[in-house]
Order: structure tokens, then sequence, then C-alpha cells
């Protein structure tokens, strides 16, 4: 495989402890500076996909590679070295909610590093004023709007400049603008830090608009993959439903169940 | 017949094995990562510190309050039983005895776990289902260590202190309705008291008892709190599971522990 691929992942299967499987042989690379989508209806199995590149979970078989190495082989403390390359942004922020903003960002600083005070202070502000919240430095989560919170998560998640940036549905919750916002500053951030980046979405415009490369999931596997041109002329049916959210297709309006006329006849 | 009944011991069988051996396996494990990772707790001491302030500093009012009346309670009940043998200058022992050896260790046990454990529970099973914990594990620092040692360490370093605060509130509650307001001889009461309470004996078998409950009501908070389903229903059911559990393991090691210390000689 290309080493200009920072994310490898190889016949990567997954289920969880009750048997359900939610990933069947999906295999998929992430190139170096690019900005990659995981695309799919909910429960399809990419957050899981993104934990497992993340380690927080491991295959049942399979490999994923980051940077070269293989993540779930790693022991706890490469594991822990290789995440702080790594950022995150969870679906809904998870900003620490006893810390204000300035403090969340400024946590990792102050976890992985030994600088001293004056220099936290002024790399966290430099991560805030990136994301236009410097002003909201001494706000808590709780004072902050859906979309302010996570883009002080997202100042959170770059604050050791990380080589990966993995976002976990972006795009959720969010008004028209705030949606634009954290669609321009995942490009922009990607682009200024020379990281490389996954976005896990079921917004098929935003996504489109800002990605280099899309991997369409279904089912748990990868059903189609290509650049966002490709994805809006693909023919497969399932894609098509999902890039122009049709309400019936291969995917049915209706869970499945017993007869209609007979469910409403019987006792 | 007999199938139907070994049909239910299987049942029963396989019900404790799952709900309580597993469960607590589970826990021993837990609490020896914590004991494990507590090295932060220590060596950044401003983050038990803090949580010293949360779990202790916040339930002295409950504490003391609480101890206040007991105190009261136990002047009044104890008067009028002394009363009845011509001891009333006793009262001061009883008293005092009473709390610190068990209401002090006890009560201040059972209020901390329904005050502090709870919290506790809540709060690291609500950092579970906002995905803090992940958030936090992401960012390559172990929520062990972070969230859950420094917690433990507060619960076990407050418990004692307030302990003790619920007894000497006892005392005094014991004092003003003993001799303020029922007239107990001042000078008996201090005096028998200090002659009769043993430091070694009394006190301390009483820190020991209070340390233990400390122990135990944080490892099972900090526990139920990490180990919650993230839910709203999880969390409030671990809450729950917490006070519960805590309060019985409190009155199960305070036997254990009064058969141990206390033989009447």
């Amino acid at each position: 495989m290309a080493t200009s691929n920072l994310v490898e992942v190889q016949n990567v299967t997954f289920s969880y402890d009750d048997g359900r499987q939610v990933l069947k042989d999906i295999n998929l690379v992430v190139p170096q500076g690019k900005v990659v989508a995981i695309m799919g209806l909910s429960g399809c199995g990419k957050t899981t996909l993104l934990r497992l590149i993340g380690g927080a979970l491991f295959p049942d078989g399979g490999e994923v590679r980051v940077a070269g190495r293989v993540v779930n082989k790693l022991r706890d403390a490469e594991l822990f070295a290789l995440r702080r390359k790594m950022g995150m942004l969870f679906q809904f922020g998870a900003l620490f909610t006893d810390m204000s903003s300035f403090e969340n960002v400024a946590f990792q600083m102050r976890e992985h590093t030994n600088l001293p005070e004056s220099i936290i202070r002024d790399l966290a502000l430099m991560k805030l004023q990136a994301v236009g919240l410097r002003g909201a430095a001494d706000l808590m989560p709780s004072e902050l709007s859906g979309g302010m919170a996570r883009r002080v998560a997202l100042a959170r998640s770059i604050a050791l400049d990380p080589m990966l940036m993995m976002y976990d549905e972006p795009f959720t919750g969010l008004d028209p603008i705030s949606l634009g916002v954290i669609g321009q500053l995942i490009r922009r951030l990607n682009d200024s830090l020379g990281a490389t980046s996954i976005v896990v979405t079921h917004d098929v415009a935003e996504a489109l608009e800002l990605v280099d490369y899309v991997y369409y999931m279904s089912a748990g596997k990868v059903e189609f993959q290509g650049t966002p041109d490709q994805v809006r002329a693909a023919g497969l049916s399932s894609l098509r439903q999902f890039v122009y959210g049709e309400p019936d297709g291969p995917v049915p309006f209706h869970y499945p169940a017993p007869d209609y006329r007979q469910d409403l006849l019987a006792q | 017949m007999t199938g139907r009944i070994a049909e239910l011991l299987r049942a029963l069988g396989a019900r404790i094995v799952n709900n309580w051996i597993w469960r607590l396996g589970f826990a021993c494990r837990f609490l020896w990562f914590t004991l494990k990772e507590s090295g932060a707790s220590f060596r950044r001491f401003h983050l038990t510190i803090r949580e010293i302030y949360f779990t202790g500093v916040l339930s002295l009012i409950i504490i003391l309050v609480s101890g206040l009346f007991v105190g009261m309670v136990l002047g009044l009940q104890g008067y009028d039983t002394l009363v009845r043998y011509g001891s009333s200058e006793a009262l001061g022992v009883l008293v005092s005895l009473s709390l610190v050896r068990e209401l002090g260790p006890v009560v201040a046990g059972l209020l901390f776990a329904s005050r502090a454990g709870s919290a506790i529970t809540a709060e690291i099973g609500l950092m579970k289902a906002t995905e803090q914990l992940s958030a936090m594990e992401m960012m390559a620092v172990d929520p062990i260590a972070r969230v859950v040692a420094p917690r433990f360490w507060a619960g076990v370093i407050s418990m004692p202190l307030l302990a003790a605060l619920f007894s000497a509130m006892g005392v005094f509650g014991g004092y003003l309705v003993g001799v303020r307001l029922i007239g107990v001889d001042e000078g008996s009461f201090w005096s028998q008291m200090q002659a009769a309470v043993d430091f070694r004996e009394d006190v301390l078998n009483g820190v020991i008892k209070s340390l233990v409950f400390g122990v135990a009501v944080t490892w099972i908070a900090v526990y139920e709190g990490y180990d919650a389903p993230p839910t709203a229903e999880g969390v409030s059911g671990a809450t729950t599971r917490t006070v519960v559990t805590s309060s019985l393991a409190i009155l199960a090691l305070d036997f254990v522990l009064t058969a141990l210390m206390f033989r009447g000689h």
C-alpha cells in the first residue's frame, strides 16, 4: 500500500458483545492531507469505524493502521502516545462541563506538556481565536449554544496540532450558519495544520461541498467510493436515495412489520 | 418436582453469579486500577483538594445538623433511661461512647453515601453518558487517573473527618439537652466522659470504622458511576444502587468491625 496513506483499514470486521455484526470486511484508505467523508445511514457502523481508527474499540478481524502502526496491536502506552497526535470532535462536543471554554482548550496542554502558564494561555487563546470564540473563553459549556460548543470542542481537539482529525457527526443539530461555519473550519484547519481529516456524517449537502473523497457505507459495508462529483452522478439506487433524501427506496420507509390489514383486524 | 427444584436452583445460581459475583470481580479489578493510577491524585494534589471540597466541604451542613440532632435525641433518651437507675451523671459517657463507637461513623457514613456518594455516581455517570470520558481517553488522558482516583481519595480522606465532626456535634447536642436543658451536673457530664472514653479502644476504632466506610462508599460510588449504562435511566439506576449498596455495606461492615474491635474486655 502507498506510504502516503495516513490511515489504512484492511478487511476489518467488528461485532458488539450482543453478537450484532456492524462492520463486515471493511477496506478503506485515507491519504495524507485529504479530507475524507464516511457517509451512510444512522446505525450503518460509521461511528464504530471511527472508534476503531482511534483505538477506542478493537476489530474482531483485520487491521487498522494509523501512520504505519497497527492500532489494534499497540500496547496501552503506545496507543496513548499515538492518540496525542489525533484529535476527535464528538457528536455533541463532549466538553468538560465543569471547566470554562478556555480550560477545556488548555486541558490537553496541561496534561501532556510542561509549558509555562503564560504560554498555555497564549496557545489556548490562539486556538479559540481560530474558531472565532476567543471572546467566549470564560464562558462555561452550559452558557454556549450548540454551535459554539461544537466550535470550542473543535478548538480543544486541535490543541496539540494533531496529524489526524476525526469528526463524528459534526453537523448534527446545528443551525444553517453554525453548520456552514463548522464546515469551513474543518476544511480550513485541515489545510492550515497540514493535517488529515475523517468526517463521519450523514449530512450529504455539507459534506460533499468540503471533502476530497467519500466512502458510502450501508449495512456495515463500503458500498461506494469516489469523489463528491462521482457520488452525485452515481447510479447506485441506495446512494441516490441517500444523496437526494428520497423517503422510500432500497431503504424502506416502513420498518418491517406484519401485514397492516391483519394487524388492524387482529384482536 | 425434582426437576423444577433443580431448575429454580440453577436460575438462582445463574442470577447470583451473573449479578453479584461478576460485578464484584469487575469492581475489584476497578479498585485495583484506581489504586494503580492514583499517583496523579497525590502528585497533583489540587485535583484531590477540589474533590474534597465537593464531597467533604459541601456535605458539612447535613453532617453537622444531623450530628446535633442525633446528639440531642441521645441526650433525651439516655437521660430517660439512666435516671431510672439513678445514674444520670453517666449521660456524657453514654452520649460520647454511642457516638464515637457507632453512631458517628455509621450515621455519618449513611449520610455521606446519600449526599456525596450519589453525587459522585451521578457526575461520573453523566460524564460517561455525554462522552466526556471517551473524549478524555481520545486525548490520551486516562479517566481512571484523572476523574476516578481523585474522587476516590477525596472520599477516603473526607469520611473520617466528617464522622469526627458528626460525633463532636453530637456530643455538643447531648450537652445542650442533658446539661443545659435538663440540668445534669456539668462537671460529672464532662469528667465521666473523659474518664470513660479510651483513645485507642474507642476513638481510634471509630476512626478506623469511618475510614473503612469511606473506602467502601467511595469505591461503590465511583464504580457504579463508571459502570453506569450511558442513558438517563442507566445513571438514575446507578445512583440508586450506590445509595442502597453503600448503606447495606456500611451496616454489614459495621457488624464485622464491631465484632472484631469490641469484645467486651
